[in-house]
């Protein structure tokens, strides 16, 4: 797939032969983002489809009662700046709102913007430096104040402010934002920028208001009052919080959306566990809806039967994979294991990393696994002749397996694992402590073991494993093992940031504190060349084709093995009509958000 | 007595200062930080978290930061929770109501259970009620909480549909449709935890009632032909009362320990489930603060038990 089969691709989407949806579907195939496809499809012209899938049948606003919804971690701060995990952005989403936000396809949707601006409006500079948005006007926050650009500038400052602490200072800090207006602002890169939209979309874009906050900014921002009791200009007003156990929050009668809000109030319900909130929406329907349920497809499937909801599954973008180690995890050099100064004895040999690829049974990983709740990915790449076909099927071949190592001179020996030169095909194969990984682990190391390859599993506690204590050998990071197992999560918009954890500048080391992102230690100056490009080529077709090449260089090496796709599951009940993105929070669609029947 | 207990306190301080040195160190040395969730996610940059850690003074050493944390603690400073940068005593007082509206009416629970069961156990031991309720007392504190608490979401939420197992700390509902609501949603963690107490007490109840109803003052008390219901209320059970009282008092901390999981599972918003979710966070202040809160209260209900065994039973003296 280059350059020219995306934009005959495109055409497809103009001319209407090839859907929006299934273009979006084929590039998350290719290891893109949904929005790095639709900002492809918005530079090409083709027209933005009515945001949102969710028809909005109330005529009225309020009259919907209570909204009760269960998230199994409790928000613990409201100020979206200071979120640590999803649960914090979707506690301030319900009050705080971003300029823009991602719809389930990955198309940019105005919320305080007037429009989406674009290179055909004027509202992108051709030079890539700038952005110009337009706000939207007679918007107010709860308090009444009017909402301004002032709010954005300050949104900016406060982020961008190292002393404040944010932890959405990388979206921030290298920027400039220009008051053009009351009602305008110009956002500016100080480099060519082609993924102009971060800074005030999305999770991190929400805005927060200046009036508020601005004796706070700084090392003062702990004590700002409005943290804890925010003030926003979203459907529902704040009404009360708890750290971990509740937020609630009232109708907003001035919302900027006409007939928006449809529920009274909206409760935020926190703790527990996903399996007992999946009931509580499922089976006795207590509450309407419930956030992020990692729970086994059977167990939802069961509750189902004859329930009061379902799961909603919507795709985003988290792999689970499988990575292969590059450099020597038993050889220590000045302190460190793994480390670039070395070579893996055998997984630097491309046919045992290409057998490998062959005996990870990812049909019966999704089969008897993960359900739903885990579609088979062969590849982030797929052929270009098969990807057109959704229904691409993927086997394990132990018999080519077996032949690729024969040929490369594994030979097997006495006790069924083959060797070559005295070193063994013995792998030692970690992953956290999770139902599902382990069950996994146990359904490769079969396969492998047909094929003579012996592998040793191990688990880690997942609070070690995914920790970056620098004193603990088990991390993911450190990676002091052959083949490491986890999901890597592309929720960022943008690829670019994804697709830095195979540059070489950026492998883990001690150096870093084991903080950079190429974990396998792959190094490729191909590779690195093509990422330079990418972060200043402007045209996104262009860009996005480098991003696939990347992709593809990734994949023919079997520097990771994906293994499944990780949906976004929710719970909802039956009557109520919902709209999860993969891209954005839970509550991105809110404002629409209602109960039908 | 009063030496005695000035005496008791002041042992209580290098107790306390011993637990604190203990968990926090247990605690720093434990893996992970409060921002892990940041490590994973690529579109937070590692200088934004090694900035955070350098603000809340994470990567000083161990010593540097227990001396930091004592000394803000003399002084009252309780400190911030790292994960929602609230103020940990905040954080403790939102939810200390729920947690103690939930241990007092089990504690209560327990001993309206305990009292009439266990004394007419034993003053007919081995009949048929006996038996029975012996059978239930020993089933009653081989189960724990947690198991009780699942089957009776099972029974009660799930097939009946009778109750809600979530526990809701702010009821929108107003007057008596709000006690309503309440009673609801509090009869099972109620019941789960004050059964379990029940059990326990009936059979401290039913040995301490047999200790007494063998001595001779109720005989002589019979012998006066003082009714049977005067002889059991004033003379038998009042002074099988005193090692039940005492015992009460230290099975206060007891109780506090079996709410951690009760509170989870009904989601109650108590100090309970305020602790496990910091600890799965790694938000070091609030897990030092409810779990010195915690050991304060062990060393304090150990304290109360032995005074009012003192006062209770005036020929035990403290030296």
């Amino acid at each position: 797939m280059d350059e020219k089969d995306l934009r005959n691709l495109i055409d497809d989407v103009k001319a209407g032969r090839l859907g929006r949806r299934a273009f979006v579907q084929t590039m998350i195939g290719l290891g893109l983002t949904a929005p790095l496809a639709g900002q492809m499809l918005a530079s090409a012209g083709v027209a933005h489809a009515q945001a949102g899938k969710l028809a909005y049948k109330p005529t009225k606003r309020g009259g919907g009662g209570a909204l009760r919804t269960l998230w199994w971690q409790g928000a613990t701060l409201l100020n979206p700046h200071f979120a640590v995990g999803t649960k914090d952005q979707d506690g301030s989403r319900i009050f705080y709102e971003p300029l823009a936000s991602w719809d389930p396809d990955g198309t940019l949707t105005a919320i305080l913007a007037a429009e989406i601006p674009s290179v055909q409006n004027g509202g992108v500079s051709r030079d890539g430096r700038s952005v110009t948005w337009k706000l939207k006007k007679g918007v107010a926050w709860h308090d009444g104040k009017p909402f301004t650009a002032d709010d954005c500038v300050f949104t900016w400052e406060f982020a961008a402010d190292p002393a404040t602490a944010s932890v959405s200072i990388g979206t921030y800090k290298d920027i400039k934002v220009d008051k053009i207006d009351s009602h305008t602002i110009k956002v500016t890169f100080n480099k060519p920028t082609p993924f102009w939209a971060d800074p005030f979309v999305g999770v991190r874009g929400m805005i927060i208001p200046k009036h508020l906050f601005e004796p706070f900014k700084g090392a003062k921002s702990r004590e700002a009052p409005t943290n804890l009791k925010p003030v926003g200009t979203g459907p529902y007003k704040f009404v009360d919080f708890k750290p971990g156990d509740v937020v609630r929050g009232e109708i907003n009668q001035n919302y900027h959306q006409p007939n928006r809000p449809f529920f009274d109030t909206i409760e935020m319900k926190g703790g527990g566990d996903a399996v007992s909130a999946a009931r509580a929406v499922i089976q006795t329907g207590e509450f309407d809806y419930a956030w992020n349920m990692q729970v086994e497809d059977e167990i939802l499937k069961r509750m189902e039967q004859g329930g009061k909801g379902k799961a909603d599954i919507v795709a985003g973008g988290n792999i689970e994979h499988i990575q292969c180690n590059f450099t020597d995890p038993t050889k220590d050099v000045d302190g460190e294991r793994s480390s670039i100064k070395t070579t893996h004895p055998v997984l630097s040999d491309p046919a045992v990393r290409q057998a490998l690829n062959l005996l990870v049974d990812r049909a019966s990983v999704q089969e008897q696994i993960y359900g739903r709740t885990g579609v088979a990915t062969a590849n982030f790449l797929n052929e270009p002749k098969r990807f057109a076909s959704k229904a691409t099927r993927y086997e394990l071949n132990i018999d080519k397996a077996n032949q690729i190592l024969e040929q490369a001179g594994w030979k097997k020996g006495p006790d069924g694992i083959r060797a070559k030169d005295g070193k063994k095909l013995k792998f030692l194969y970690q992953t956290s402590i999770n139902a599902p990984r382990q069950k996994t682990q146990a359904i490769v190391k079969q396969a492998a073991a047909r094929a003579g390859i012996d592998l040793e599993l191990k688990s880690v506690t997942a609070s070690v494993y995914f920790s970056s204590d620098v004193a603990n050998p088990d991390t993911y990071t450190k990676f002091y093992t052959d083949l490491q197992m986890y999901t890597t999560t592309m929720t960022q918009p943008d690829p670019e940031l994804f697709m830095n954890q195979f540059t070489s500048w950026e492998v883990a080391s001690k150096d870093n504190k084991w903080q950079g992102r190429n974990i396998t230690r792959w190094r490729n100056e191909e590779y690195d060349k093509l990422y330079r490009a990418a972060e200043s080529e402007l045209d996104p077709v262009k860009r996005a084709a480098l991003f696939i090449k990347m992709n593809e260089m990734v994949i023919q090496n079997v520097v990771v093995i994906p293994v499944v796709f990780r949906p976004r599951v929710a719970a909802v009940s039956n009557r109520m009509r919902v709209e999860q993105s993969g891209w954005d929070s839970d509550f991105w669609n809110l404002a629409n958000w209602h109960r039908e029947g | 007595m009063s030496k005695y207990v000035i005496r008791q306190v002041l042992i209580l301080i290098p107790v306390l200062l011993g637990i604190s040195l203990v968990l926090f160190t247990i605690l720093a040395m434990a893996p992970g930080d409060p921002f892990e969730e940041l490590a994973t996610n690529p579109n937070v940059p590692p200088e934004v978290r090694a900035n955070l850690r350098a603000k809340f003074g994470l990567d000083d050493p161990i010593a540097v930061r227990y001396l930091r944390w004592f000394v803000s603690m003399m002084k009252g400073d309780w400190g911030f929770s790292f994960v929602s940068r609230v103020d940990v005593d905040t954080l403790i007082l939102q939810r200390l109501p729920t947690s103690l509206f939930i241990l007092g009416s089990a504690l209560v629970l327990g001993v309206i259970i305990a009292l009439p069961i266990g004394t007419m156990s034993a003053l007919r031991p081995y009949s048929l009620f006996d038996q029975i309720a012996t059978t239930f007392a020993f089933i009653g504190f081989s189960l724990p909480t947690f198991f009780t608490g699942l089957v009776f979401i099972l029974v009660f939420s799930i097939w009946l549909d009778w109750l809600p197992f979530i526990y809701r700390a702010d009821i929108s509902a107003t007057g008596w449709r709000w006690y309503w609501e309440q009673l609801r949603q509090s009869i099972m963690p109620i019941a789960v935890l004050g059964l379990f107490q029940g059990a326990t007490l009936t059979r401290f109840m039913r040995s301490a009632v047999l200790d007494v109803i063998r001595l001779d003052y109720v005989n002589t008390a019979r012998a006066k032909g003082l009714s049977e219901k005067t002889t059991v209320v004033k003379h038998v059970v009042r002074n099988a009362l005193i090692p039940v009282v005492t015992l009460l008092a230290l099975q206060v901390p007891g109780i506090f320990g079996g709410a951690i999981i009760t509170e989870q599972i009904f989601r109650v918003p108590g100090i309970g489930s305020l602790l496990i979710n910091s600890i799965l966070a790694n938000d070091t202040p609030v897990v030092m603060a409810v779990t010195f809160v915690y050991s304060a209260l062990v060393v304090l209900s150990n304290l109360v038990a032995d005074i009012l065994y003192g006062w209770l039973d005036p020929r035990i003296s403290y030296r």
